[in-house]
């Protein structure tokens, strides 16, 4: 069987975690396939690139390096890997659903005519009978997403064109090294025979990239405040609690929209996915865009008002009463409890 | 200098993210029914940007493309109030079940046979599949470069044009030549509400289909009033293939779906004093959840 591919982006000079999440998830599937794990970077200096990507299981590391490379841009992006794609085949490929890979991967996947399914929560193998043309596929990647505002979850399959594509959100899935020392192949990849003039008819002319600042998918305690929170006053006593427990602060979208929070803060369809040991919902009332951030979350505590919140059906802890008198008692808990 | 040929692809969506109680079943799933059909919100973004270009470049019209089932000519009135000059709806039995791609191809098809046109302005994303994938797919189809998450156009002109465009971390400026495709994020301006003048006059604007279905003589009022026709496209109208269209036309099949059901867990209730969350805190700290 052919490869399973990830399409690698790149971040402040390194590899960006959601491609390391795909990798890990990618190296799995090749795995069960028993197929190789292979990986392409395309920008300006990959100088040692390739030694972020081998620890996580890579056999094969495609690097695509060229001056006009070092910023992201739809055209030549998607000459470069649809030429690779004609010639290596992938059974299967994998990109982030950040905005370059949601820019990228629909532009590939129409070049292709190889079906694309965003934003997958989940990737598994799986059979498949079609009754009608009477045929079975023993090994098809199984794309599940949730679908109509969250509302329903469906598994979708490509029997017969390939690379199966799918995007995958920041944080949906674990990243993991396999082996520091894991050792594949680099392969460079001449530029020249894919790229055109034309793939550079659109330039750009200013960026300005924030710095990533908040840290929330790597962060096992996570302390959310929502419109609950009535004040970005009161939103410091999230930060208070963070300080202690040693976690970060998140948001709702509606405390976002509030000024509450930045944006980066936010968790939910909308914002990032999260999957700490912990998750303290303080003044959320649980809408399912929000729980669709957080609801892998291995323990779930709600902090609310209202008894009836829907928070409270997916918590393992509820607490009924008010923001402001119930987290400085955490506070004052941890502290009488810990040296 | 003439005008700009710009053409909105609109999308009718159930309005998924306001899922009351009517809209739930007794099992706690959502009955997609039941959910109103409305103009898809970034697509109302994309008609705004349409409409500020058609200020700006004077003699430039705005075209509403929709594909859907007659009902979706609603999306096209809608675009007419709001001040688009006419509209198409892309209608045809063997569009259903279409994916992604296959539906870029019956709009990349349907746009070539509308004629010469300058810029294609889509929503980022639909809210009911969710995707994002339909315009970079459409532009591809055309040959066409593309500037997705658009926020502003900040400059225009019958060669050029120059976006600001919105990242997850960040902006971006960026310029080109037309024609392109561009898909705008709700992050831009909101759309203008309907103009009374507009509205008045495209009250009446039907499909033939609806006119047939209401017993009305089309022929002679679209003979007086032509600009009250919303024209439909079918499969063979804009010369597709329908082997490229529908189920057969798509690589993406749907395995199966499974609606959400909100489902409670064993919850425990702490006592709001000292002492209950003292007690919450220490289970934490012994089961390693904090340390
Ligand atoms: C549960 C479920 C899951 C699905 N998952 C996938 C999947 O992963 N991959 C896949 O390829 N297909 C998928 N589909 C099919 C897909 O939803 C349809 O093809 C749909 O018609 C177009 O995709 P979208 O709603 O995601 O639009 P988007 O790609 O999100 O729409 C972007 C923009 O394109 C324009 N546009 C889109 N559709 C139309 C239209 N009909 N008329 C005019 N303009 C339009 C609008 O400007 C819109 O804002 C799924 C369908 C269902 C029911
Ligand atoms: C397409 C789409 C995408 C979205 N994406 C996201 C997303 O990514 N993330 C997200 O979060 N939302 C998202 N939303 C919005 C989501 O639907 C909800 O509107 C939002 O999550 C509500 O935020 P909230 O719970 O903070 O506010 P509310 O729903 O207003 O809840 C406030 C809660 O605080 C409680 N409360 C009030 N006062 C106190 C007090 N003193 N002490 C304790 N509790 C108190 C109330 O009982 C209530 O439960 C999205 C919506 C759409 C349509």
């Amino acid at each position: 069987m052919n490869s399973v591919f990830v399409i690698c982006e790149i971040e402040e000079g390194k590899v960006a975690d959601v491609s390391l999440e795909l990798l890990t998830k990618g190296r799995q599937l090749a795995n069960q396939l028993k197929t190789k794990l292979e990986a392409v970077v395309i920008g300006k200096d990959l100088k040692d690139i390739e030694n972020q990507i081998f620890p996580y299981g890579t056999d094969v590391v495609y690097k695509a390096e060229d001056k006009r490379l070092e910023h992201y841009l739809t055209l030549p992006y998607t000459s470069i890997i649809t030429d690779l794609f004609k010639e290596t085949k992938p059974e299967i490929a994998l990109l982030g659903a950040t905005s370059q890979g949601r820019d990228l991967g629909p532009r590939v996947s129409s070049k292709l005519k190889s079906g694309l399914t965003a934003d997958c929560t989940s990737l598994e193998i799986g059979p498949h009978e079609d009754k009608k043309a009477g045929k079975t596929y023993e090994q098809l990647l199984y794309q599940i997403r949730p679908a109509f505002g969250g509302n329903i979850i469906a598994t979708i399959i490509n029997p017969e064109h390939r690379p199966q594509m799918a995007t995958v959100r920041e944080g949906v899935m674990k990243k993991e090294i396999v082996d520091t020392a894991y050792k594949g192949e680099v392969k460079n990849i001449d530029v020249s025979k894919s790229l055109k003039d034309e793939d550079f008819v659109i330039s750009i002319v200013e960026r300005h990239m924030e710095k990533r600042k908040v840290n929330l998918t790597g962060s096992q305690v996570i302390i959310a405040g929502g419109y609950g929170m009535g004040s970005p006053e009161n939103f410091n006593l999230l930060y208070d609690l963070a300080e202690v427990l040693g976690g970060e602060v998140a948001a709702s979208r509606a405390a976002v929209d509030a000024g509450f929070a930045d944006h980066a803060r936010q968790v939910g369809q909308t914002g990032v996915t999260v999957r700490p040991k912990i998750y303290i919902a303080c003044g959320i009332s649980g809408q399912i865009q929000h729980r669709a951030g957080m609801e892998n979350s291995s323990m779930i505590i709600a902090v609310n008002t209202d008894e009836n919140a829907p928070i409270n059906q997916i918590a393992d802890y509820v607490i009924n009463g008010d923001v402001a008198e119930i987290i400085p008692r955490m506070i004052k808990a941890y502290k009488k409890n810990t040296k | 200098m003439s005008g700009l040929k710009i053409i909105v692809l609109a999308k009718q969506v159930p309005d998924t993210r306001n899922v009351g109680k009517d809209a739930m079943k007794a099992d706690g799933t959502v009955n997609r029914g039941a959910l109103p059909a409305i103009f898809n919100p970034e697509d109302l973004n994309a008609l705004e940007q349409a409409l500020r270009i058609k200020d700006r470049v004077a003699g430039s019209t705005v075209t509403v493309l929709t594909m859907g089932p007659g009902r979706a000519a609603e999306v096209i009135r809608e675009g007419l109030y709001r001040g688009a000059d006419n509209g198409y709806l892309l209608t045809d039995r063997a569009f259903a079940g279409s994916d992604t791609l296959a539906t870029s191809y019956a709009i990349s098809k349907a746009i070539e046979k509308t004629g010469p046109y300058d810029i294609i302005v889509a929503g980022r994303q639909a809210i009911d599949g969710d995707t994002a994938q339909v315009g970079p797919q459409v532009a591809e189809k055309l040959n066409l470069p593309q500037i997705t998450y658009t926020e502003e156009v900040l400059e225009i002109s019958k060669k050029k044009i120059k976006i600001r465009r919105r990242l997850e971390r960040g902006v971006e400026e960026v310029s080109g030549k037309l024609p392109c495709v561009i898909t705008v994020n709700a992050s831009a301006p909101e759309c203008r509400p309907r103009h009374a003048k507009q509205t008045m006059k495209f009250k009446h604007a039907k499909t033939v289909t609806e006119l047939q279905a209401a017993n009305e003589d089309y022929i002679t009022l679209f003979e007086n009033k032509p600009y009250l026709q919303i024209e439909e496209l079918s499969v063979k109208d804009v010369g597709a293939d329908v082997e490229l269209l529908g189920l057969s036309g798509s690589p993406t099949k749907v395995k199966g779906i499974e609606n959400v059901v909100l489902e409670a867990k064993e919850s425990r209730k702490v006592e709001n004093t000292d002492a209950g969350i003292e007690e919450m805190i220490k289970e934490l700290i012994e089961n390693h959840t904090i340390g």
